[in-house]
C-alpha cells in the first residue's frame, strides 16, 4: 500500500516538477512573476487534447505538438506583457496585476471558446497496459509520465549547464547589465527563455490532463497555486529547489489523500508553504537573499 | 591622428537630475585617455552612457566615424567596444572558465576563441589557476583581473575602464595599473576612468577632468597633472 502511493506520488509529484521548473525559469531570468504561465499549462493540454480528438494523433505527435504550442504561445503573450514591464524594472505589484488581468481574460476567452465542462482523451489514447513489480502497479501512463518529466529535465539542466544559450540564460538571470556588456542580445535571450517555459509548462499540462484524464480551461489555474507553493518551498529562481520541492509536494498530497482525507490533499502544500515561510524564507535551496535592483 | 571614439555634446540623465550635462571628448587611435573628477561628478554615467547601458539625452556618440548614439549595449559590445564596469560585476554564481566564455561569446569561431583564451591566461595567471573557482569567491583584486580578463576575451579595439582600481588591495592596485601600461604598449586604445588621479594621469596621453557634468579642463596628462587646480583638487598637493 505505501509503496505504490509512493510511486503515484512520484509521478504527480513529476508533473509538479516540470510545471514548477518551467515557473521558476522565467522568474530566475526575468524577476516578472509570471501568472499567464499557468495559461500555457491549459494551452498544452488542450491542443493535445484537440491533436487526438480531431486528427487522431497519437500520445507521441500530441504530447511535444501540445508543449511546443504551449512554448510558441508563450512567446506571443509574454512577448507582449512582460517585455515592457521588464524594460521600465517593473516591480513585483505591477507585474502581478498586469499579468493577473491578463491570465482571467485568457482563461475566459478560452472557456468562452471551448466550453468549461471537462473533457477527456480518447479511450484507449494511452493504453491500459500495467507493470507489477512486487505488487506495486505502474501503468504505462505513469511510465510515460515520469519518463517525459525526466527527459526533460534533464536536457533542461544539460541545455543550462553546458551550451551557449544556457551560459547566456545564466548570465542574464545573474546580471542584465553585465550580461549586454558581453554582447548578449537580451530581448532574443528572453524569447528563448519564454518558450523554454511555455514548452515545459505546455507538456506538464498534458502529462497531467493524461494522469487524471480531465481537461478543463482553468485547470492551469490550480495548478499555479501549486507552483507558487513549490517554487517558494524550493527558493525563488532555484531550478533545483523547483524539482525537489515538487516531487516532495506530489509525494506528500498522494499521501495525505491516502492516509488522512483527499479533502486535505490540497491543504499540503500550503501548510508547507507557511512553515517554509516561518522557517526558511529562502526556501530549501535558496541563497541569502534573491537580488533585486 | 585619427580618432577611435568621437563624443560631442552628449548628455545624460540619470534619475530625474542631468548627470552629464553636454561633454565633448575624443580618444584617439592606440592612445590611453583618462576621465578624472571627484565622486558623482558623471564619470560612471558618461561610461554607462558610452557602452549603451544608459540612453543618451542629447548629442552624439561616433566610433570609428559611425554614428553609434543609443545603439543597444550589445551591438556595442560586438562593435568592439568593451567596458570592464564599475565594481567589476563578474558573473559571481559561475565559474572563472565561464566569465571568460562569456567575454569571447562573440569570438569569430572556436580557433580565435581558444587563442584569445590563452593570451588572456598567459597575462593573469592567477586566472589561470583559479578556472573552476566560482567568480564570487576570489578576491577584489582577483575579480578585477577576471573583469579586465573578460573584457579582453572580447578583442576590444576601445576599453572602457571604469575605476579598475577601487577598493583595492595597494599591491592589487599596482598591479592593476602595470597592467594596463602593458596594454597600452601593446596598442590597446584605452578610455580610463580613475579616482586615483595620480596613477592615471601618469599613464594618460590626455586627460579630461570632469565636475559635475561638465569638462572644465582637458589636455596632454602631464599637463593636467601639473595645473594647479588639478594638483589641489585631486591630487592631494597644497
Amino acid at each position: 500500500m505505501l509503496s505504490q502511493q509512493l510511486v503515484n506520488g512520484l509521478v504527480l509529484g513529476s508533473t509538479y516538477a516540470l510545471f514548477a521548473l518551467g515557473f521558476t525559469l522565467i522568474f530566475g531570468v526575468l524577476r516578472v512573476i509570471n501568472l499567464t504561465y499557468g495559461f500555457y499549462f491549459s494551452v498544452g493540454a488542450f491542443v493535445a487534447l484537440w491533436l487526438a480528438r480531431s486528427l487522431g494523433a497519437s500520445i507521441w505527435i500530441a504530447l511535444p505538438l501540445g508543449s511546443l504550442a504551449a512554448g510558441l504561445v508563450a512567446v506571443v503573450i509574454d512577448g507582449i506583457l512582460l517585455t515592457r514591464l521588464r524594460r521600465t524594472k517593473a516591480g513585483e505589484l505591477p507585474s502581478l496585476m498586469v499579468t493577473l488581468g491578463a491570465v482571467l481574460a485568457l482563461y475566459a476567452l478560452m472557456a468562452a471558446l471551448i466550453g468549461t465542462e471537462i473533457q477527456r482523451f480518447p479511450f484507449g489514447f494511452v493504453g491500459s497496459t500495467a507493470l507489477e513489480f512486487a505488487g506495486v502497479r505502474v501503468s504505462l501512463v505513469q511510465m510515460l509520465i515520469v519518463g517525459t518529466a525526466f527527459v526533460m529535465v534533464a536536457v533542461l539542466f544539460l541545455l543550462l549547464q553546458y551550451t551557449r544559450l544556457g551560459l547566456m540564460i545564466r548570465a542574464l538571470a545573474e546580471n542584465e547589465d553585465a550580461a549586454r556588456l558581453m554582447g548578449i542580445n537580451v530581448d532574443a535571450t528572453v524569447v528563448a527563455v519564454s518558450f523554454l517555459s511555455g514548452l515545459l509548462g505546455g507538456a506538464a499540462g498534458v502529462l497531467i490532463g493524461l494522469n487524471f484524464n480531465a481537461i478543463q480551461p482553468f485547470m492551469g489555474e490550480a495548478m499555479m497555486l501549486r507552483g507558487f507553493a513549490v517554487i517558494i518551498i524550493g527558493g525563488l529562481g532555484d531550478i533545483r529547489g523547483a524539482l525537489v520541492a515538487g516531487i516532495l509536494l506530489g509525494v506528500l498530497e498522494v499521501l495525505t489523500a491516502g492516509y488522512l482525507s483527499s479533502n486535505a490533499k490540497e491543504a499540503v502544500g500550503f501548510a508547507i508553504l507557511v512553515l517554509t515561510l516561518w522557517f526558511r524564507p529562502v526556501g530549501l535551496f535558496g541563497r541569502a537573499q534573491v537580488k533585486r535592483a | 591622428m585619427t580618432n577611435l571614439l568621437d563624443v560631442s555634446g552628449l548628455r545624460l540623465d540619470y534619475g530625474r537630475t542631468m548627470a552629464v550635462k553636454g561633454i565633448d571628448l575624443a580618444v584617439p587611435q592606440g592612445s590611453v585617455v583618462c576621465l578624472i573628477g571627484a565622486n558623482g561628478a558623471g564619470k560612471t554615467t558618461t561610461m554607462r552612457g558610452l557602452s549603451g547601458l544608459l540612453k543618451a539625452a542629447g548629442g552624439t556618440v561616433r566610433f570609428e566615424g559611425t554614428d553609434i548614439t543609443n545603439a543597444p549595449a550589445h551591438r556595442i559590445a560586438r562593435l568592439g567596444i568593451r567596458q570592464v564596469p564599475e565594481g567589476r560585476q563578474v558573473f559571481a554564481e559561475m565559474t572563472v572558465d565561464e566569465n571568460l566564455r562569456l567575454g569571447g561569446l562573440q569570438a569569430p569561431d572556436a580557433g580565435e576563441f581558444q587563442k584569445r583564451r590563452g593570451r588572456v591566461l598567459e597575462r593573469f595567471p592567477r586566472l589561470q589557476e583559479r578556472l573552476t573557482q566560482q567568480a564570487g569567491l576570489l578576491s577584489g583584486g582577483e575579480q578585477q583581473m577576471l573583469a579586465l580578463g573578460r573584457a579582453l576575451m572580447g578583442a576590444p579595439r576601445l576599453l572602457l575602464l571604469d575605476e579598475p582600481s577601487m577598493g583595492l588591495a595597494p599591491l592589487f592596485v599596482e598591479e592593476i595599473f602595470r597592467i594596463i601600461a602593458d596594454l597600452k604598449r601593446e596598442g590597446t586604445t584605452i578610455l580610463l576612468v580613475e579616482q586615483n588621479a595620480q596613477a592615471a594621469l601618469e599613464i594618460a596621453d590626455y586627460a579630461y577632468v570632469l565636475e559635475s557634468g561638465r569638462i572644465t579642463l582637458h589636455g596632454p596628462g602631464a599637463r593636467i597633472a601639473d595645473d594647479p587646480k588639478v594638483v589641489a583638487a585631486y591630487l592631494g598637493g597644497h
